[in-house]
């Protein structure tokens, strides 16, 4: 019994610093990123490792990134363009799922494969002729250019119709009775029930596209239209590397956000970051 | 109301329902992809005004290419480090959090805190922490009486780098989608397995924790392979493919968007395509009704 005492003890130490250590990997440029946005440049320069600034900088690379550059434009920026992509994604999406759910219709089949194939195709894939597209018609470095290729949510449609699938037909067949056109039928019947799947597909949508780079990148050279990602590149190149306290201090602006989101509705984001694999 | 009339005025809904998804569908996926299959057999650079077909010129020049090669050398690398070692440790991570009653949101929050933050900003922190002078790392190295890296200049050690903080983004993501597994597993097996003799912890996990992952494991494979072939964010900001440690995504948008080759990036991204596509359909072909969606 004692033994078993004991060994349940080692496993539980053993496991505990295993995760601890790990844990330590995960946030330790989380921690240095803080401490470094904080500490005195000599203190930098000389390469300290102590875990926090011997003497406290105070403000002072908040105001040099803020002052240098745009870091509120870059999330005003992000803020728009993650809004307009979920809005158009929702207006899009819901309608198609539901008439694939619930309605048959003339190129039904063929609406459900095409969303189907198009699951597995990235934005890396269709950018090429998407950007030729856009140069041809003047439209890069505009907000427009940034949030087209996204209007069309192929996983918005495939997660919300296998949700509806479930919705009870009696429901709508009353609704149909009581004189209700589907139109209304869909956002003040059906969709009030799926409120925590669409807020799943809206963490989804905000995170990946808060985060995106590769696109931006392609269709933006204009530091005033730029997303957090791309505003941030342009911000390290600018410095190459000279000033690390504003650049920690920038990277922790634009970082919080979406950390201080997690933080405070854990559940739910993990619940949209994973229903899908990216 | 008579049948007709309502299976007419669903079927008029429904296609006006679809209208919006379908014109889209056609513009950003299917014309594109005809456009990108046509543009592989063209010369097209970006301003041409005459495009030439030059048939099967463009596959042959991708077999001569070196630093096509290269990239797509160094993204097999890439994957091969960050796949097994985000699954194997993801699934690590997630079988010790899910014992833990007290502390388990709280490593939950630690391990998913990088998938939740902005991978540019991220990478920036990651270029200060392995800076050869400034940077911590090189000093502990250096503490240790070990030479200084040049992490992110160094050919040898360039794809590694980037790999490992590959896996410091993923590892998070995998061991949540396997905590999701975890949690699906019912009770009732281990109590089976228990009266059949298996109590060691370790013989419980081989024996029944791990085949009953099956399905969530291989979700995650493909999921993990994926996420390693897209790798782009940390090449554009830390190495911009310099000292030869190009990858597929980023040699894609050199020849496209800063060389206009628009030609030869699309045989390119076809390659790109050839291999997401057959990630997504191997997986579609072995998980037919056991899918677990988490």
């Amino acid at each position: 019994m004692t033994w078993r005492f004991v060994n349940n003890i080692c496993l539980k130490l053993a496991a505990h610093s295993v995760l601890f250590l790990g844990g330590l990997f995960m946030v330790l440029p989380f921690i240095w990123m803080l401490v470094t946005s904080v500490r005195p440049p000599h203190e930098i320069f000389e390469g300290s490792l102590l875990p926090w600034p011997q003497e406290f900088y105070g403000w002072g690379h908040y105001q040099a990134a803020l002052l240098n550059v745009p870091l509120v434009r870059f999330m005003l920026n992000g803020v728009l363009i993650c809004s307009v992509i979920l809005l158009v994604q929702i207006c899009v999406a819901v309608p198609a799922a539901y008439a694939l759910a619930k309605l048959h219709f003339f190129g039904d089949k063929a609406l459900w494969i095409g969303t189907l194939a198009a699951l597995s195709i990235p934005i890396q894939v269709t950018a090429l002729p998407i950007y030729i597209g856009l140069a041809t018609a003047g439209l890069l470095n505009t907000y427009f250019a940034i949030t087209l290729p996204f209007f069309l949510s192929v996983f918005a449609i495939f997660l919300l119709r296998q949700a509806f699938k479930t919705f009870p037909d009696e429901i709508i067949h009353a609704a149909r009775l009581d004189g209700m056109h589907e139109f209304e039928i869909i956002w003040r019947i059906v969709l009030p029930s799926y409120k925590s799947t669409l807020a799943a597909f809206a963490v989804f949508s905000v995170v990946a596209h808060w985060n995106d780079l590769y696109w931006p990148m392609i269709v933006i050279s204009e530091t005033r239209l730029a997303p957090p990602p791309l505003g941030m590149m342009f911000f390290a190149n600018a410095e190459s590397g000279s000033d690390y306290g504003a650049l920690m201090a920038g990277a922790t602006l634009l970082t919080m956000p979406l950390v201080l989101v997690f933080l405070l509705a854990r559940r739910r984001f993990i619940e949209g970051l994973t229903m899908s694999g990216k | 109301m008579t049948k007709t009339s309502l299976t007419t005025r669903q079927s008029i809904s429904g296609l006006l329902f679809s209208l919006p998804s379908g014109l889209l569908l056609v513009t950003l996926y299917a014309l594109p992809m005809l456009c990108l299959f046509l543009l592989a057999f063209t010369d097209y650079e970006m301003g041409n005004v005459v495009i030439k077909w030059v048939g099967f010129a463009n596959f042959n020049q991708i077999l001569k290419d070196p630093v096509f090669s290269r990239s797509l050398w160094n993204t097999l690398i890439y994957v091969a480090m960050v796949v097994p070692i985000s699954i194997v440790g993801g699934l690590l991570i997630a079988v010790l959090v899910h014992a833990r009653t007290k502390t388990r949101s709280f490593y939950e929050v630690i391990y998913f805190l990088p998938v939740t933050s902005t991978l540019i900003a991220m990478a920036t922190v990651w270029q200060f922490l392995l800076h050869p002078k400034l940077g911590p790392i090189n000093s502990i190295l250096k503490l240790l009486g070990l030479p200084a890296q040049n992490f992110l200049g160094d050919p040898t050690l360039m794809i590694a780098t980037l790999a490992a903080i590959g896996i410091w983004q993923l590892i998070g993501f995998n061991m949540i989608l396997f905590l999701t597994g975890l949690s699906s597993i019912p009770k009732e097996i281990y109590e089976a397995a228990a009266i059949d003799g298996v109590t060691n912890p370790v013989d419980r996990f081989f024996k029944v924790t791990l085949p009953m992952l099956g399905p969530t494991t291989l979700f995650v494979l493909v999921t993990s392979s994926i996420t390693g072939f897209k790798v782009f964010d940390t090449v554009a900001v830390l190495t911009q493919g310099r000292n030869q440690s190009e990858v597929l995504l980023y040699d894609i948008y050199l020849e496209g968007f800063t060389y206009a080759k628009m030609g030869y990036a699309s045989v390119l991204t076809l390659v790109f395509l050839l291999i997401i596509v057959g990630l997504s359909a191997w997986q579609a072909s072995h998980m037919d009704k056991k899918v677990h969606y988490a």
